[in-house]
């Protein structure tokens, strides 16, 4: 990748011989990005493909007919799906504004040590304690239901919701709460007037990841929800064990959707003033 | 102090969801790997190292290597959109190399399940090639299947962070080591990397606990013995109910990664003073 550009000089032209190496070196990567992609396409609408044929005899989407069909699962498993991630968003913004806006501004005892325990989810192997979980939630009553699901995503959405709203809070300019304070605003009509929407995109941000984070959770889904909540992860991992690929790789296509598409706005969402922020 | 009170009472209802659903979980798994039937003891240690010592290899090798790869190739990817001189080569890789970010660990396994497979693309582009004959063409769905599925996934992360940091040092030191007849290369390794060693760092330790926590990838790719740690633990639970030798070993994935994670609270420690 760092291959040397070396201009060679002859006369007045200047001569770059490496744009050859260097197209080279693009194509492998698009090919090493997208090939993968392109392969789960085809297999999405292959309706016959078998052994040694490099591509499938037949195309169709008759696959996808069938994954949406009323008496396919996938239907019931994307509203399932997106109910658990719209919750898992709420639950999770509405114990994580208070939360960033007190990290960010107010003086609390052990700050550092408190930013630390939400990163605690991440730093862990989640397996483990989703076993126990499970095992916890049993005895409860809560494996299972759909609420035991948003509890396991609301756990790991709040690393990100935590860090987030603290670094969006920290970005928004103290200068202009002590002038809202100073022609008579009180403290809540200042946070609701002035702080929250200027905090607002950041927040977005980490309701998005928070949302795309439950949308794609499978471990915690597999040991707490499963077969009662049929996400669309777990929909996707049991077609693919079942050996139907096509209706793995349709379910694929389906949750890489909304992945893709916050990648491409991700930049839009997230200022570099937040993003300097997170961690501080 | 009734601010403190205040910013203390905002702060509970998350900080308690953390320690209910996470921290107490993962210490009833570290207690319960040591009950054995009504009390307590090592049994369930015995167990895991006699049948699986293989698989805690297995799972250290290919996630060490994983990580080895993510660094060289995110540095690489790095390097070249902080030092990169052809602008539009630049554009097109930074355009290109973020893809696999936000796609979720499983759909890159069931994206790489059919890839790579005996008679996936991969093969039948080599067959095609003249490069290999038909039947010599393997299935890389093992050790192989799972480092080429999480580079292929981590890499972007740990990219995206390098660049961020590398496009935030001085210019200046870049310039005179370029006007001094530096090499690219020579520029990256002794001048880029050292600067953005602690954003490698926290990158490469957060990569490496994600793999050690992902049961999807080899769970799709490769359960067949050897197999990784978290397949293992699903095993066990599911197939036996046998939650001491799940949480025994649970805790030796544990101490894998809290072997990672406590240089990366140092380093975050040592930032944040």
């Amino acid at each position: 990748m760092t291959s040397e550009a070396l201009p060679v000089s002859t006369g007045i032209f200047r001569v770059d011989l490496w744009w050859l190496p260097r197209a080279l070196a693009l194509g492998l990567l698009a090919f090493i990005v997208f090939g993968p992609l392109a392969n789960l396409v085809v297999w999405s609408v292959a309706e016959k493909w078998y052994f040694p044929h490099a591509l499938p005899l037949e195309y169709g989407f008759g696959y996808w007919a069938r994954v949406f069909s009323p008496r396919g699962n996938a239907l019931e498993s994307l509203t399932v799906s997106i109910v658990v991630a719209v919750i898992t968003v709420i639950v999770s913004l509405t114990l994580a504004i208070p939360a960033g806006y007190a990290l960010a501004r107010l003086k609390l005892p052990l700050r550092g040590v408190i930013l630390l325990a939400f990163l605690i989810p991440q730093a862990f192997p989640n397996l483990p304690v989703y076993v126990n979980v499970a095992r916890l939630f049993y005895q409860i009553g809560l494996n299972g239901t759909i609420a035991g699901v948003v509890l396991v995503h609301v756990t790991h959405g709040l690393v990100y919701a935590v860090w987030i709203a603290t670094a969006a809070f920290a970005a928004v300019d103290r200068e202009l709460e002590q002038a809202a304070r100073s022609i008579g605003a009180g403290a809540w009509r200042a946070f609701q007037d002035v702080t929250l929407p200027l905090a607002a995109p950041g927040l977005m941000a980490s309701a998005v990841f928070v949302f795309l984070e439950s949308l794609d959770e499978f471990t915690g889904s597999y040991f707490v929800g499963a077969p009662d909540v049929n996400t669309l992860p777990l929909l996707l991992y049991t077609a693919g064990a079942g050996g139907n690929y096509q209706v793995a790789s349709v379910t694929a296509l389906l949750l890489l959707v909304p992945s893709v598409g916050f990648m491409l706005a991700v930049e839009r969402f997230l200022k570099a003033d937040v993003l300097a922020r997170v961690g501080h | 102090m009734p601010t403190r009170f205040l910013a203390l009472a905002l702060v509970v209802p998350a900080l308690a969801v953390i320690v209910l659903l996470f921290i107490v979980p993962l210490a009833a798994s570290v207690v319960g790997a040591f009950e054995v039937g009504g009390g307590y003891g090592l049994g369930n240690f015995t167990k895991t190292f006699e049948f699986y010592a293989p698989d805690i290899a297995f799972t250290v090798l290919i996630v060490a290597l994983s990580t080895g790869l993510i660094g060289i190739f995110a540095v690489a990817i790095g390097g070249y959109l902080t030092l990169g001189e052809n602008p539009r080569t630049v554009a097109a890789l930074r355009w290109l190399y973020r893809w696999p970010l936000f796609i979720p660990f499983i759909v890159v396994g069931q994206i790489f399940r059919t890839f790579i497979a005996k008679n996936g693309p991969v093969n039948n582009l080599l067959v095609n090639a003249g490069l290999i004959a038909p039947f010599d063409a393997v299935s890389l769905l093992d050790w192989r299947g799972i480092v080429l599925a999480f580079v292929w996934k981590q890499t972007p992360f740990v990219a995206l962070l390098l660049a961020g940091a590398m496009a935030s040092i001085d210019r200046g030191t870049i310039e005179a080591a370029r006007n001094l007849g530096a090499s690219r290369l020579r520029i990256l390794m002794e001048i880029v990397v050292p600067q953005v060693a602690t954003t490698l760092l926290v990158g490469l330790i957060l990569s490496f606990v994600t793999m050690m926590s992902v049961l999807s990838v080899p769970l799709m790719i490769n359960a067949q013995s050897p197999t990784m740690l978290t397949v293992d633990i699903a095993f066990r639970i599911n197939a036996y109910g046998d939650y001491g030798v799940a949480n025994a070993l649970g805790l030796v994935s544990l101490l894998i990664t809290a072997s990672v994670a406590v240089i990366y609270l140092r380093v975050s420690m040592r930032e944040r003073t």
